[in-house]
């Protein structure tokens, strides 16, 4: 432990760390120190002398946020002198900052107005005219009104810092300094809109909520994030039953104040034009819709009939449904329907994946310790494209705690920018490549090796032998696309005992039921049979659209439940909204198992996860513990048997996510913006 | 973006007198010497000077708004830099200026419309014991009185 | 290019770092060479690092650029152990208004400026120097870049330094315009080919400076001393001015003044002795009214104020600073709201805008003091003025908001009478709002 030393602030007698910033010890002591550029991932900037304190034998006043604590140190916050140079801040603030307040998107929650609440300026002596120019638009998203900006550098560094982007500086100076895009008028980058959330007033707004709402009008749903693996929490903006925005500004959950473009804006596929509010049945003229009771006593009939007659079914369930609903899937295909031809798409082996680490401990790694282990070792993955938190994480690790990234890809990748080592591989020499780094690996101390889908069956084993074979602690992290694909994986929706796999079911002439729930296998494929069909989505997916009956589907955001990420942590999912027309996946399985007269349990989340802790390993999880999610990821034992099927990621970018960023308007516009977005062969 | 034997040959020198790695302390000398060349440091000056110096184009963009030498838009031929800071100002500086924008019939970082003369009242130029004083195209001239300014404008104009 | 009016010497001076200026071809190397140029060099290589700097706090050298720290102080904190190269930064941003001396040190004797590098290399073991030289010191540039020519091709630079074995390489850098890198942070910082914005310290630049370097940062003047403190010892520099104010320095007499230029006095010299004999008093007989006494951003010192000695502590005691040297006289006539005007119009421009203090601070102040200017003024203006100022106060990220304030500062309280005669002229003293 650092040495200690003791303090007084404001009178208290404190105890912190030495060197520890005076801010972040006022504030852990529950003192509050005011400050607009002081943030504690980024670096110090000292520029808006707000948390000027006054410390007792130094003759002026000095900022809190770059003065490390010291033994005896008498520190005051609250005396007269600082109290009026904190008002003068403000008042120096105030006088080119527009008092727009009334129509500002951060009216009600912007910390400008908060500090001029509490330390005054509410006068302003100031008559002269103000600085003005007009708003620009640097992106679909991202909008700049510079008279609002205090010049705090926020933006700047999480771009920079955050994100290794850097897409955002600083023109000009003095008065007329402002922030700038990389691209003169315009931004070239990931559109992540951290720039937006980290803005401490409204000078960056968001293209997608801007003159929406007040915030509050909004009620606030925490969930989880539904567009990739790496389970973020997204705190989702309500108004009347519709989602305004999405952010993280709380910096709660496993990912902090981090957000991507997916997280932050593309939950606006639950209100597009074409999502499916109605069953639909496929006649001669085409699908027509026809009422929940109608559709759900067909599929009960024909189902039932199917397995009385010892019909082949086929079911495919979904990666980014709930633990709950392919936990009840998974049961009823296998004691309901009496099939074992169960599957999704898998994105990674976790099958070889668990069996190769069977037996060990303390080899699975949480998104966590990508930004604590001392080398993260990164194969065969474009991580910054398709894990945009764990790249974050990385990054975060690298800046904070110095941590040594490798990289083994094929092609260059943005973690090359500051990785000690990159190692570029032919295809399937990823293996290779990384024992190329023995010796660096070696010598980090303990390492996080995260994977792609390039790493599976012989390779991931031999990865792993290479990883324990460095004679130091290791922990992996199979990296895998979807938001809910390693829930998928450990409710077994799994072609386990001889069943078939995703492909073989489409490749079966002899199918004669088809299940498909949030998933659209028929996208590039053909189905060589011609089953009865049944389609749960929320989209008429190429899938649906061969389907017999389709029934609407309710999204992550409108439902409860839990959701386990690419690190195996699971989370809880709240609903935000409910999209009228709409069931869960979990209320239709229940009720098409009321129509077959099957006995499969309640079918409410809490229920169903009650009874997933029993038997499913890994997931004896208390709601207490759930309640605060995520649970951290437990140790898997015993052998998986070798799967069929095919193991493919979904080549997802930033900007995509399967089939649902389709449906988003906001990355369909940031996508289709000018200037380069990072795409291109990886 | 190419330039002048004489340019490239300074940009090499400017490229290695730094410590290895760190080219990007050529920027600001860079853009300079570039924007007596080019007149004005363009988006294209931007780009070429970045890449030659690795660094972004934003980092370069960050620079050329800072420094109050480096223009986005062409000068005059002839850029006049009237000081009228304080010790100028004390011996007539600012109506050195006001004599100047009359002449030339521009105000300050505008261009005469045959492109021959800008003017610009400029900060304290380190003449202030020679005051008031001018600096043409980085020529200093001292003591100037509006006659002498006169005069000067007079030659530059006949000097094309 | 037009020939610089240098200004005739005074018979007052006494010429120790200007002892060539007016020589022939005094830009020469070996005019330099002839007039005992080198000899501290080559003396200070048969001295220890130890000793140069013990010779150099004898000296009583204090920075020439402003700040006036203790020269032989600042060269003992550069570890000269550490692993890191050391690197020396000369700064040639002479940007204070009022100040105009380095630019004569660079143009007439290049060659003692870079033996007092050279030396400065021996006492913290640096081996590279950059000369950074603003923007608009073009002609300047090219000048020190035909001395460092000269002095590289007859090996007075390079890798045998005057037969030696000191390996040294010089370089100029070019600024861009902007005051703030004079600032030796901010300095660096547009070194390394950023915005000058300061930085943060610690660390300061002895310890990690110029590319994370331990840097040692000088003004042109303080360097071009070194030679003569080396060649002729610390206590002889010293015993020229009074005690703790060693030496000499240049002082920059402008404004009204008949025989306006750049002195090199001993410290301790009286200022009206500087002001009436060797600057030749005020033009038309007019009486004094106020002093600048080192560059703008020094409180200004009203007439009776003046007469006193100029050393560091003398100006301490009246409240205000020795500066960089720059002495701005004003005489009776000169209305202080105008002086004060332009000044925070500098300041403001000048503002690098990290901060929010400075930044707004300078700007409203400058507002205030044009709308006063322009016949608009408020009584309240005057005490606004004031209090504004002091809010700059000690609270800026440097000292950028502090150079802005305390003229100010000096201004409205010392002058408040030109402010009031602005109210009276004025019909009304309403101010219409917009």
């Amino acid at each position: 432990m650092a040495e200690q030393v003791k303090l007084t602030i404001d009178g208290r007698e404190v105890h912190a760390e030495k060197g520890a910033l005076l801010i972040e010890v006022a504030r852990q002591n529950g003192i509050e120190v005011p400050a607009f550029c002081y943030h504690q991932d980024y670096t110090l900037q000292a520029a808006c002398r707000m948390c000027l304190v006054e410390i007792e034998k130094t003759p002026k006043l000095q900022v809190g946020c770059t003065t490390p604590v010291a033994e005896g140190m008498v520190v005051r916050t609250d005396s007269d002198l600082v109290k009026k140079a904190r008002k003068g801040t403000l008042e120096f603030l105030l006088t080119n900052h527009p008092l727009d307040c009334p129509v500002c998107d951060k009216g009600g929650e912007c910390e400008l107005q908060d500090m001029v609440f509490r330390y005054g300026a509410g006068e302003s002596r100031f008559v002269e005219r103000k600085v003005h120019t007009d708003e620009k638009q640097w992106s679909p998203v991202v909008f700049f009104d510079a008279p609002r900006c205090i010049l705090c550098y926020r933006c700047v560094r999480v771009c920079n810092e955050g994100m290794n982007v850097g897409a955002l500086g600083v023109g000009n100076r003095g008065v007329i300094a402002e922030i700038i895009p990389n691209k003169h008028d315009h931004l070239e980058c990931d559109e992540c809109g951290a720039c937006i959330d980290i803005c401490p007033v409204g000078a960056l707004t968001s293209g997608a909520y801007r003159y929406q709402t007040r915030p509050w009008e909004m009620e606030h749903v925490g969930t989880i994030c539904t567009h990739c693996g790496d389970g973020c929490k997204t705190t989702l903006g309500v108004r009347n039953d519709e989602i305004m925005r999405g952010n993280n500004r709380d910096q709660t959950g496993i990912n902090g104040e981090f957000l991507c473009v997916k997280g932050r804006y593309a939950f606006d596929f639950t209100k597009h034009p074409e999502r499916l509010q109605s069953p639909m049945m496929k006649t001669a003229k085409g699908f027509e819709p026809i009422s929940w009771a109608r559709a759900l006593t067909m599929v009960g009939e024909r189902f039932s009939l199917a397995k009385l007659s010892h019909k082949k079914f086929g079911v495919i369930g979904s990666n980014h449904t709930t633990n709950e609903e392919n936990f009840f899937l998974a049961k009823f295909a296998r004691q309901g329907l009496e099939t074992k031809h169960i599957d999704h798409h898998r994105s990674g082996d976790l099958a070889t994946f668990f069996d190769a680490l069977s037996g060990k401990t303390n080899a699975l790694a949480t998104a966590d310790d990508v930004d604590k282990a001392k080398g993260v070792l990164v194969v065969g993955a474009d991580l910054a494209q398709q894990h945009p938190f764990l790249a974050f994480q990385a990054r975060a690790n690298f800046r904070h705690h110095h941590a040594q990234v490798f990289t083994v890809t094929t092609g260059p990748v943005r973690e090359d920018n500051y990785a000690a080592a990159s190692v570029r591989v032919q295809k399937g020499g990823e293996v290779a490549g990384a024992e190329s780094l023995r010796d660096k690996l070696k010598a980090a101390g303990d390492l996080v090796i995260l994977f792609g889908d390039a790493v599976q069956g012989d390779a991931l084993r031999k990865l792993i032998a290479f990883g324990d074979s460095l004679g130091i602690p290791v922990k992996y992290i199979c990296l895998v696309d979807y938001a809910n694909s390693r829930g998928a994986f450990d409710m077994g929706l799994i072609p386990r005992d001889g069943g078939m796999s995703r492909e073989q079911m489409l490749a079966a002439t002899d199918l004669d039921v088809l299940w498909v729930v949030g998933a659209n296998p028929l996208k590039n494929a053909k189905l060589a049979s011609h089953p009865f069909m049944v389609v749960q989505d929320l989209f008429m997916t190429e899938t649906a659209q061969q389907a017999d009956i389709v029934l609407p589907a309710a999204s992550a955001y409108e439902k409860n439940g839990t959701v386990t990420n690419t690190a195996g942590q699971v989370q809880k999912l709240t609903r935000a909204i409910s999209v009228m027309g709409t069931k869960t996946d979990l209320e239709i399985f229940g009720q098409i198992a009321k129509e077959m007269g099957l006995n499969l349990g309640i079918w409410l989340p809490d229920k169903v996860f009650a009874e997933i802790r029993k038997s499913v390993h890994g997931y004896d999880i208390s709601p207490a513990t759930l309640a605060v999610s995520p649970a951290p990821t437990m140790p898997l034992n015993g052998r998986v048997a070798a799967l069929p099927g095919a193991i493919q990621s979904a080549g997802d970018t930033l900007f995509t996510s399967g089939s649902l960023s389709k449906y988003s308007h906001t990355l369909n516009s940031v996508m289709e913006a000018p200037g380069k977005l990072y795409g291109g062969e990886r | 973006m190419t330039f002048s034997p004489e340019l490239e040959k300074r940009f090499t020198a400017l490229l290695t007198r730094y410590p290895e790695g760190r080219t990007r302390s050529a920027v600001i000398p860079m853009l300079m010497y570039a924007q007596d060349e080019t007149g004005a440091i363009t988006g294209e000056v931007i780009e070429e000077v970045a890449r030659r110096c690795k660094v972004t184009p934003l980092q370069v963009d960050e620079v050329v708004g800072y420094y109050s030498m480096l223009h986005r838009k062409p000068m005059g031929k002839f850029h006049v830099q009237v000081c009228t800071n304080i010790s100028c100002l004390l011996v007539g500086g600012e109506e050195l200026y006001n004599h100047a924008s009359k002449t030339l019939g521009i105000g300050h970082k505008q261009v005469t419309a045959d492109g021959q003369f800008s003017l610009e009242e400029v900060e304290c130029m380190g003449a202030c014991s020679w005051a008031p004083a001018v600096e043409i195209n980085y020529d200093f001239h001292h003591h100037v009185t509006p006659e002498k300014l006169d005069e000067l404008i007079r030659g530059l104009r006949k000097s094309q | 290019m037009a020939k610089l009016l240098f200004n005739q010497p005074s018979p007052l001076e006494t010429r120790i770092v200007s002892k060539n200026f007016g020589l022939e071809s005094s830009e020469t190397l070996d005019v330099y060479l002839a007039n005992g140029g080198f000899k501290a060099f080559k003396k200070a290589k048969e001295m220890t690092p130890e000793a140069i700097i013990e010779e150099v706090k004898a000296s009583s050298l204090r920075g020439r650029g402003g700040a006036g720290f203790p020269t032989g102080l600042k060269w003992s904190f550069v570890p000269r152990t550490s692993p890191k190269p050391r690197v020396l930064v000369i700064n040639a941003d002479e940007s204070e208004p009022g100040t105009c001396k380095d630019r004569l040190l660079i143009e007439y004797d290049p060659h003692q400026l870079i033996e007092g590098i050279l030396i400065a290399g021996l006492a913290v073991d640096a081996h590279v120097g950059y000369i950074y030289i603003r923007g608009e010191y073009r002609y300047l540039i090219e000048k020190m870049d035909r001395a460092l020519e000269e002095a590289y091709a007859k090996g007075y630079l390079g890798s045998n330094v005057a037969g030696t074995g000191f390996k040294f390489d010089l370089y100029t850098h070019s600024g861009a315009g902007a005051y703030e890198c004079g600032e030796e942070t901010a300095l660096l910082d547009s070194l390394e080919g950023k915005r000058g914005i300061p930085r943060m310290k610690p660390p300061f630049p002895a310890v990690a400076g110029a590319w994370g370097m331990p840097t040692l940062l000088n003004n042109v003047e303080t360097f071009s001393a070194v030679p003569s403190i080396i060649r002729d010892g610390g206590a002889a520099f010293a015993a020229l001015g009074t005690p703790k104010n060693g030496g000499t320095r240049l002082v920059c007499i402008s404004g009204h003044v008949n025989k306006p230029g750049v002195y090199e006095l001993p410290l301790g010299y009286p200022m009206m002795k500087a002001i009436n004999e060797v600057a030749g008093g005020i033009p038309g007989g007019k009486k004094l009214k106020a002093v600048v006494p080192g560059g703008s951003s020094c409180p200004i010192l009203k007439a009776d104020e003046c007469d006193i000695a100029m050393d560091y502590d003398t100006l301490a005691k009246v409240g205000s600073m020795l500066g960089s040297g720059g002495m701005v006289v004003l005489d009776e006539t000169t209305d202080m709201v105008r002086f004060a005007l332009r000044i925070m119009r500098f300041y403001q421009h000048e503002s690098c805008g990290w901060c929010i203090p400075c930044r707004e601070g300078t700007t409203w102040l400058r507002k205030i003091l044009q709308r006063f200017y322009e016949g608009q003024g408020r009584r309240e203006d005057i005490s606004l003025l004031g209090e504004l100022s002091k809010n700059m106060l000690g609270r800026t990220f440097c000292a950028l908001g502090d150079a802005a304030a305390m003229p100010t500062i000096s201004i409205v309280e010392k002058f408040t009478e030109d402010f009031e005669k602005y109210l009276a002229k004025q019909n009304k003293s309403e101010l219409v709002t917009i």
